[in-house]
């Protein structure tokens, strides 16, 4: 019943190597187990049986950062906490990425004050922003999706180190 | 006042020469910064063990002196809760220390310099506890600016992306 059927025996498929690279690397995206306030309830339910990340090759979360390709900051960012957040994501080993997941992380949301971070940005490079506060898993699922469109296009040449 | 709470507040009364206030029963007595030492060292022996709290409130602009340092006692064995206010002055604040008496102070006064910057003389170790340590400013001074960025809008957008920190990579 599968596209074997229709189109008869595929034993040989070509793809350029670019395509083939950047195909794994979205199949076996791990994010970093981390999580900062309340969007990281919202990031587990989106872990868990209900939504499933484990669908898109995501159902790993890494304690490490060494082991992980993926961080998504959830949750508000104090100002100590941020040369913490920094050095996680230092740590990382390339081809890295970041998802900022809400509005605390991705402006400052509700807390415009001395003690939080405004906007995640200020201190690692964002690749998708997630609004919502916090966003429900759907959201944080479709900014996941949307990360592997960018990433589904990226050339080696524009892939950092 | 609750009865037992009667002749500890009397005694501290006529040996410091003030008079306690009450409300809902909560009692509080306005103590001088001269006496503070001496009247936590009166109150630890009439049996209060715990300072429980010790805060401060900033009058900034209606009251003056600005800010009133508040000690919280407890005794755990009589049950018992009481409240000591020091007024301080905005200028240069400083009080002595009484974290040799109560050894919960220590951290408590940490946090009052950093948040209100009121000095405590004698404090073994005075930095600032949650701010970063480079820190100018002290966040819970009613003149420190409420808001730490202007929000970004439609109409303004650009204008703050200029000048919006972002990470280099």
């Amino acid at each position: 019943m599968g596209v074997e059927q229709k189109l008869g025996n595929m034993g040989i498929a070509t793809t350029t190597l670019e395509q083939a690279v950047a195909w794994s690397r979205t199949n076996a995206m791990w994010p970093m187990l981390f999580g900062l306030a309340c969007c990281a309830i919202e990031m587990m339910s989106a872990q868990a049986s209900h939504y499933d990340m484990s669908r898109f090759g995501m159902e790993l979360m890494r304690p490490s950062p060494r082991q992980s390709d993926l961080m998504i900051v959830a949750g508000r960012v104090s100002r100590k906490m941020a040369p913490v957040l920094r050095r996680l994501y230092d740590q990382m080993p390339e081809p890295k990425w970041v998802i900022s997941m809400g509005d605390c992380a991705s402006c400052g949301g509700v807390f415009n004050n001395y003690a939080v971070m405004q906007g995640v940005d200020e201190v690692v490079p964002v690749d998708v922003y997630v609004a919502g506060c916090p966003p429900r898993p759907e959201a944080l699922i479709h900014g996941v999706l949307t990360l592997y469109e960018k990433v589904r296009d990226m050339k080696f040449a524009e892939t950092k180190k | 006042m609750e009865k037992k709470l009667q002749p500890i507040v009397g005694k501290l009364e006529k040996e410091f020469g003030v008079a306690a206030s009450e409300y809902r029963g909560d009692v509080s007595l306005v103590i001088p910064v001269e006496n503070i030492v001496a009247a936590c060292q009166q109150i630890q022996g009439l049996g209060f063990e715990l300072l429980s709290a010790l805060t401060a409130v900033d009058y900034w602009p209606q009251e003056s002196p600005r800010f009133h340092v508040i000690y919280q006692f407890t005794s755990v064995d009589g049950n018992l809760v009481m409240t000591l206010r020091v007024p301080v002055p905005g200028i240069n604040p400083s009080l002595p220390t009484v974290s040799h008496l109560y050894r919960s102070a220590n951290w408590r006064e940490r946090e009052l310099w950093d948040m209100f910057g009121i000095k405590f003389e004698g404090h073994p170790d005075l930095r600032r506890i949650l701010m970063p340590a480079d820190w100018e400013g002290h966040p819970l001074r009613k003149d420190y600016p409420l808001g730490y960025e202007e929000p970004q809008f439609t109409f303004n957008f650009e204008e703050i992306n200029l000048r919006k920190p972002y990470a280099k990579e």
